[in-house]
């Protein structure tokens, strides 16, 4: 599926869009870590607990649950949130 | 990840220094200062007379670097402490003096937590120190939260110690956030005995000062004669807060530690940290946060005094910013201030934030909250700034060139 990729994680990915597979947005999470080694730790901390400041959304909704079903139809976003200075 | 965009290096002067002492001979090994800041890292090359520096950087621009350090060993590995203010922590390894860049494959982390308990997380890793010389790729790393890490592979992958990172009465000295500083409360100021690379001392604020003399399998604490904060009982370790001790190169046996309540020393086998801060202006007191150590003589110490007053205003004592010297282990001081500015200067020091090279005359840097690198080529006697409008300046170290 595609999955949009925050301007942040670009360094790693060198686009905005890549194709990843997997059932859940986890097995996507390790998925995008198989393709660009490192990636995942910046957004997932090591007790698997998103970082407070990135936010997944599969087809436009907002998700906190990394065991979220997913179908290959399916387009996930991985958002930065805005804070701080 | 890759990083790094190359762009015109400006050349600064700092001006020339009249020496207090007769002038000696300059080794030719050409020092680099590696500055880490809230934005990113700079690595300002110098010539052999320390008189003209080049600016490279930055390095990871927006990026936070608590720490930027070169490998002494090897005289070109660099590690760089890096995270953004939304990205999780890691680590960056150069081994091209910073003209190339990749992440760490395992940046330090914490162990997973057991089911139904709360696991912490690092927020950032904080601390480098290379590890002894007869180990070439052992490196050790302190976080914040507080969490003591080691590589074997010269910092591509990072092992949490369960020894401390684990252990109750460790997790209960390190108290929960909100015992710790503005940035996080965190581990600090590892240090491997250069005689044995079996002995170890660590420092958290807060949780106190810690050795191991057996690699890090335990560890035992070390905070005799360390004040707390009045109506603290200096018997619990969560109140002590170190803000960073060095061991003298001329001499292992002999410490010396900035704390949050003052200046001490130490010498081994003692256990017992003496206040030299005492013996400070009463209108400067004894706290801030950086000390240096003089490399070739254990009885010269330079501090950084702030103002611990009132609020913890952590600017410098009246606008009016100065290094002190002790050339007698702590019994008397004298004030550094030649060139800094003398009134309305409000920055100040963080505890990475100064260092000296090796040279004779040696050679003393600082980096500013301000953003201002600084330098004397003398010890002290004159300070000449180096570099202005960098970001935030969080760490400063040298290395030497050959």
């Amino acid at each position: 599926m595609r999955v949009l990729i925050p301007g942040p994680l670009r360094s790693y990915t060198a686009q905005s869009w890549v194709e990843a597979s997997g059932a859940t947005i986890g097995a996507v999470l390790a998925d995008l870590e198989r393709q660009y080694p490192g990636i995942r730790f910046r957004m997932i901390d090591e007790q698997d607990r998103m970082r407070a400041n990135i936010r997944f959304f599969v087809n436009g909704a907002a998700t906190f649950d990394l065991a979220r079903p997913l179908r290959p139809t399916d387009e996930v976003q991985i958002v930065q949130a805005l804070s701080g200075g | 990840m890759a990083s790094n965009s190359k762009k015109p290096a400006p050349r600064t002067a700092a001006s020339s220094s009249s020496s207090a002492r007769p002038k000696r001979s300059t080794p030719a090994r050409r020092v680099l200062v590696l500055v880490a800041t809230r934005k990113g890292a700079w690595l300002f090359h110098g010539d052999a007379q320390r008189k003209t520096w080049r600016a490279d950087g930055p390095h990871f621009l927006g990026h936070i670097v608590s720490h930027l350090m070169l490998d002494p060993r090897d005289g070109r590995t660099l590690l760089a402490a890096a995270k953004t203010g939304h990205l999780g922590p890691t680590v960056f390894r150069s081994t091209d003096l910073g003209r190339s860049w990749k992440e760490a494959a395992r940046p330090p982390a914490f162990a997973k937590a057991p089911v139904g308990q709360p696991g912490r997380a690092v927020d950032h890793t904080f601390w480098l120190t290379p590890g002894h010389a007869s180990e070439p790729d052992a490196w050790y790393a302190g976080t914040s939260p507080q969490g003591l890490f080691r590589s074997a592979d010269g910092g591509v992958s990072w092992e949490p110690f369960s020894s401390v990172n684990d252990d109750p009465q460790y997790r209960e000295w390190m108290g929960s956030v909100q015992d710790g500083t503005p940035d996080g409360p965190k581990l600090h100021s590892i240090i491997v005995d250069p005689r044995d690379p079996a002995h170890l001392y660590f420092a958290m604020s807060s949780g106190g000062v810690h050795e191991s003399v057996d690699g890090g399998r335990s560890f035992s604490t070390l905070v005799q004669g360390l004040e707390v904060v009045e109506g603290f009982d200096a018997a619990n370790l969560t109140f002590h807060d170190p803000h960073c001790v060095r061991l003298c190169p001329s001499n292992p046996d002999r410490l010396y530690q900035q704390n949050h309540c003052g200046i001490y020393r130490l010498d081994r086998p003692s256990t017992e940290w003496l206040r030299i801060g005492r013996k400070m202006p009463k209108r400067v007191g004894d706290i801030g946060f950086p000390l240096v150590v003089h490399p070739r003589d254990a009885d010269t110490v330079w501090v950084f005094p702030m103002d611990g007053g009132s609020v913890w205003p952590r600017t410098s004592p009246q606008g009016e910013p100065a290094a002190y010297v002790t050339r007698n282990g702590g019994k008397t001081w004298q004030r550094l201030d030649a060139g800094l500015p003398s009134s309305q200067a409000w920055w100040t020091l963080k505890r990475q934030a100064m260092c000296a090279d090796t040279h004779d005359p040696l050679g003393l840097y600082f980096g500013t909250t301000s953003g201002e690198l600084w330098m004397s080529r003398d010890e002290g006697a004159r300070w000449a700034c180096i570099a202005q409008h960098l970001p935030e300046i969080y760490a400063v170290e040298t290395a030497e060139l050959g």
